[in-house]
């Protein structure tokens, strides 16, 4: 059953991409802001994961839900004191400072931690597996496709049934209207960003337990 | 004692200067209708008000608080909501979410909650759940008015309510306007349609150019004041 396996594996992979695509979409989509420094961003997240859990002694999944507000933080910030100020009608300003984000984190992150390949170990769980009749799935990734799933829901209920996700659809669609009903555009973009971040976080402990990463792996 | 008060209100786009020292009051409960031709800078007017365009801060006084500096959040939680030109619904939110977006930055209890909006505005409560933006134009414009009442607003500006709407519905948005009235809320109204304004305001402002040209209680103008005030020139009838 060697085609049932790969269409698995292949699922289950896709989950992966899935989360590296939820924040990305989510920006653009409220935004219209290709961040081209989202994957460095990931690989930033998951350096501070590494940190936490080596400098801690912390398991990755606390370490990871401890990054969560601090990744939110530098998004928010982030969005709130640079990327607002490139939004407008022209739509090179954020793809040119975006694009210098990157060079940025990854020139940092070498000085910090150097070119070498780094992994974040999840002790057992890594080599677990469950079979699933002719298939056997591992651990990690089931629960990675499962935490995509959960978190597409989750932003599912939030963008349809929320007063926070009507004004980040009302500030996608016209953001001098927005203001008119006393949403605040720059600081709804800051929450989609940093909203984003913790997307980016959850997909950080899930790219640095599955595969080594180093400070340039963001860009692809 | 006045609730709104313009004092020598200027206001450009750029090098062109739209408004040139507007000075205009709104009372408590007061309606006051603005008039005047395209380009006679009635909706600039209303934008500098809504604190969409910056303005001096006082240039623009509320309850004696200079708000003309303040961002469309800050003016709308203090209690001056806006109807904007040409509705401006959110596309992608039905119409109970355009609704509900309306009180967003002023959560305040008071007379209008979905309830009575779709008590006002009956066909609301059929078409709840359809996209706003796929309404006819004046079941539009009530989301529209509906929207800035949600907030209970103690002023509510209304930019080009009748804009581009059939003299039918135009009259049925307008009856709306007497139960808004008993609220006790204070309504500026911007308007072409000098006759509808002139039925439902209890003053009126005449702008042209940039500049108020005639005010007066709506019982005390004349055609003629109006037809001068309005297009710069005496009021001949056609033979």
């Amino acid at each position: 059953m060697n085609w049932l396996d790969t269409i698995l594996q292949g699922v289950l992979l896709g989950g992966l991409y899935a989360l590296f695509a939820a924040g990305l979409s989510l920006v653009f989509g409220i935004m219209r802001l290709v961040n081209l420094a989202h994957g460095d961003m990931i690989v930033l997240a998951a350096f501070l994961i590494l940190v936490l859990v080596t400098t801690l002694g912390l398991n990755p999944f606390i370490a990871a839900l401890i990054a969560m507000p601090l990744m939110f933080a530098i998004g928010w910030a982030l969005q709130y004191f640079l990327l607002n100020r490139t939004l407008g009608k022209d739509i090179l300003p954020p793809l040119l400072v975006t694009f210098g984000l990157s060079i940025v984190i990854q020139n940092g992150l070498l000085e910090s931690f150097s070119a070498d390949s780094r992994r974040v170990f999840a002790g057992s769980l890594e080599s677990a597996s469950v079979n699933l009749g002719p298939v056997t799935a591992g651990i990690m990734p089931l629960m990675t496709f499962f935490s995509a799933v959960t978190v597409i829901v989750c932003l599912n209920q939030l963008i349809y049934r929320t007063s926070v996700g009507r004004a980040f659809r009302a500030t996608s669609d016209d953001p001098v209207t927005a203001g008119l009903m006393g949403i605040r555009p720059q600081r709804i973009f800051a929450m989609a960003t940093g909203l984003a971040m913790v997307v980016v976080t959850i997909a950080a402990l899930y790219l640095g337990t599955r595969a080594n990463f180093d400070p340039t792996s963001g860009p692809s | 004692m006045a609730l709104l008060e313009t004092r020598g209100l200027t206001a450009a786009y750029g090098d062109f200067q739209a408004l040139f020292g507007v000075d205009i009051t709104v009372g408590a409960g007061e309606t006051i209708a603005i008039i005047g031709a395209n380009g006679a800078g009635k909706t600039t007017l209303m934008r500098s008000i809504s604190g969409v365009l910056a303005n001096a801060p006082a240039s623009i006084l509320y309850r004696d608080e200079p708000i003309g500096a303040l961002l469309a959040p800050d003016i709308l939680s203090r209690g001056i909501a806006m109807v904007p030109e040409g509705r401006k619904l959110f596309p992608s939110l039905s119409v109970e979410e355009n609704l509900q977006i309306g009180k967003y930055g002023r959560k305040v209890d008071g007379p209008w909650t979905l309830d009575s909006i779709f008590a006002l505005f009956p066909i609301l409560k059929e078409r709840r759940n359809n996209p706003a933006t796929a309404l006819s134009g004046g079941q539009q414009q009530m989301v529209a008015i509906g929207r800035g009442l949600m907030s209970n607003p103690e002023v509510l500006l209304c930019d080009e309510i009748s804009l581009g709407l059939a003299p039918v519905v135009v009259r049925d948005i307008y009856a709306a306007f007497p139960s808004i009235r008993e609220t006790g809320a204070s309504i500026v109204i911007v308007e072409q349609d000098i006759a509808q304004a002139l039925k439902v305001a209890d003053r009126v402002y005449c702008m042209m150019e940039g500049r108020v040209t005639l005010t007066g209680r709506s019982s005390d103008l004349s055609r003629d004041d109006i037809h001068k005030a309005y297009f710069g020139t005496e009021h001949h009838e056609l033979a």
